[in-house]
């Protein structure tokens, strides 16, 4: 709740700024706020809040997933400097974003359907201006063009299975719905309906094979920074959300959606990692990594036990700071060497071995070794599925794993191995603090993975 | 007014509204022109709307109704955006055909 006022206001105040001609200091104004948000929202901890008529809800789940979307966001801003500098129009800017995770907080606590649909709006309505951002660039316009096209589609799919759903069971209010549902009268079909329409909608906004064709697209077309935002802010908050809906709220009839989930999650890994084999920029690779781990997620959504909520969490915060970690390595090097091939990454190693390092601690936990947060995190994510009996989905899901390895390693080869430019790129000192922060927690996280899964 | 709603049947109200979503849905895919998706996309939003108000008159229950100004409001802010977006392509393009957005494929 305070995290949402907050956040609003900070937008607010960023808007005021070019007014009252306080633009210089707003970068670290923002970093404070989002730091006072942060500590206003784990007081609530433990106190759960119903607030505007039941509308929101911020138990420890919200708290939790939004304390790691803030957390995420502050990292993001340290690596977003650049991005800010640039621009005339700044403000606009700051404002949007903050008003983006105004959205990402809602989605992690709506307990009401209009709420998840204005979650999602709020959340994407400022992505599509952020993609388009450079606007004399064609791709950046035509990523903006297409996100904004397929979220608007993926939104009308989402609003018919929810009035369908209110059509049956008479209410927005996920308890109520939840009620309806599991009691003895019989469910009416167009419910079923609903509830698949809802899931095609959600699938678009997570980017789950077969709805992920924009990803790639509008993940290569944006500015590097604000693909940094959408891999790992907008599909943690996407993930919160459709884990509150599908297994808080549709548990019950998790036989009419098991089926549809188990294919999606196969897929998603599947294609994710063999089509990231074949790709040659660097930016492109890691657009089809995060569709891959959309689906490892999607594993730990069908298991749909005690254990999946926190390791959704775990998995979605270890994979949001190595996303964080690589997209600042990729802005930093194509925008020194001017492109962003694998073949720029050549002899990284011995010109920047700091971002060698950093890169490659990124990389293994992406991929899933021992001792990073991303091993742990694909334990957790496989021992809850594994409990909740989809082993030939586990075996998937190890293949899968194994292809991601290949290509996260010929990044690693390309940078140790390969001889290449050997000129220094000079980092800010925002970048090096952000690159020494993630490589730390990577490895805290890895070796003491326990206070986060004990969170929930 | 109830009454008046629900003197033809739910179900065709329904099928009606799916046969609108549909349209909107076949017309997202295949039409090549931005102002006709756009225009798709706001046929699909509809459908949603009549859909609910008419659920939210045969429930006697005025929530989908408020439900209805939230997805007017949001599609609102939703075309303006997507017009700017189109301006802006088409300052970069002089076309608003979409098959002159080809940079970005694998």
């Amino acid at each position: 709740m305070k995290a949402l006022i907050l956040l609003s206001s900070l937008g607010v105040i960023s808007l005021l700024a070019e007014l009252f001609s306080f633009k210089k200091l707003l970068y670290p104004l923002v970093l404070l706020g989002l730091i006072a948000t942060f500590v206003f929202n784990i007081c609530d901890w433990n106190a759960t809040n119903n607030v505007f008529y039941k509308m929101l809800q911020f138990d420890n789940y919200a708290i939790a997933f939004s304390s790691v979307i803030i957390i995420i966001a502050f990292l993001w801003f340290l690596m977003a400097e650049g991005f800010f500098k640039e621009e005339t129009n700044l403000t606009d800017h700051y404002a949007l974003v903050l008003f983006a995770l105004v959205g990402a907080v809602i989605l992690t606590s709506y307990t009401n359907m209009a709420m998840l649909f204005l979650g999602i709006e709020i959340l994407s309505i400022p992505m599509y201006i952020l993609v388009g951002s450079s606007k004399n660039d064609l791709s950046s316009n035509e990523a903006s063009f297409k996100y904004l096209i397929m979220g608007a589609f993926a939104t009308g799919f989402l609003l018919f299975g929810i009035a369908l759903i209110y059509g049956a069971t008479g209410s927005f209010d996920l308890t109520e719905i939840k009620t309806a549902i599991s009691s003895a009268g019989v469910t009416p079909q167009i419910f079923y309906v609903g509830m698949l329409l809802m899931l095609v909608g959600l699938s678009f906004k997570v980017s789950a094979v077969p709805f992920h064709f924009w990803a790639p697209d509008v993940y290569e077309g944006a500015p590097t920074v604000i693909t940094a935002f959408m891999a790992t802010i907008v599909k943690l908050a996407a993930f919160a959300a459709f884990l509150r809906l599908f297994d808080v709220t549709f548990y019950r009839v998790s036989g009419s959606w098991g089926l549809v989930v188990w294919m999606l999650a196969a897929l998603t890994m599947l294609v994710g990692n063999i089509t990231a084999v074949f790709q040659t920029r660097v930016k492109r690779m890691l657009a089809y990594s995060s569709v891959a781990h959309a689906g490892y997620m999607l594993l730990a959504l069908l298991a749909a036990n005690h254990y999946s909520n926190s390791a959704i969490l775990f998995y979605g915060t270890a994979y949001s700071i190595g996303s964080i970690a690589t997209f600042t390595i990729v802005s930093i090097v194509a925008g020194a060497r001017g492109d962003d091939g694998i073949h720029s990454f050549n002899g990284l190693g011995k010109s920047n071995p700091m971002l060698a390092v950093v890169m490659t601690i990124a990389l293994l936990s992406l991929a899933g070794i021992p001792p990073t947060a991303g091993f742990f995190a694909k334990y957790y994510i496989f021992t809850s599925s594994f409990i909740a009996g989809n082993v030939g989905l586990v075996l998937i899901a190890i293949i899968a794993s194994l292809i991601g390895v290949y290509y996260y390693f010929r990044l690693i080869i390309a940078m140790y191995f390969k001889e290449g430019n050997h000129e220094a790129i000079p980092l800010d000192l925002n970048h090096k603090l952000l690159l020494i922060v993630t490589a730390i927690a990577i490895l805290v996280l890895g070796i003491c993975p326990d206070f986060i899964i004990r969170l929930l | 007014m109830n009454s008046a709603i629900q003197v033809i049947p739910l179900e065709w109200y329904l099928l009606l509204c799916t046969v609108l979503f549909t349209i909107g849905v076949l017309g997202v895919l295949f039409r090549r022109n931005a102002i006709i998706i756009f225009m798709s996309i706001e046929l699909m939003l509809n459908a949603v709307n009549l859909l609910l108000v008419a659920f939210s008159s045969f429930l006697s229950d005025s929530k989908g109704q408020v439900f209805v100004f939230f997805i007017m409001a949001v599609a609102a802010a939703e075309v303006a955006v997507g017009l700017a977006i189109l301006m802006m392509v088409y300052r970069n393009t002089n076309s608003s055909d979409i098959n002159v957005l080809n940079k970005l494929k694998w």
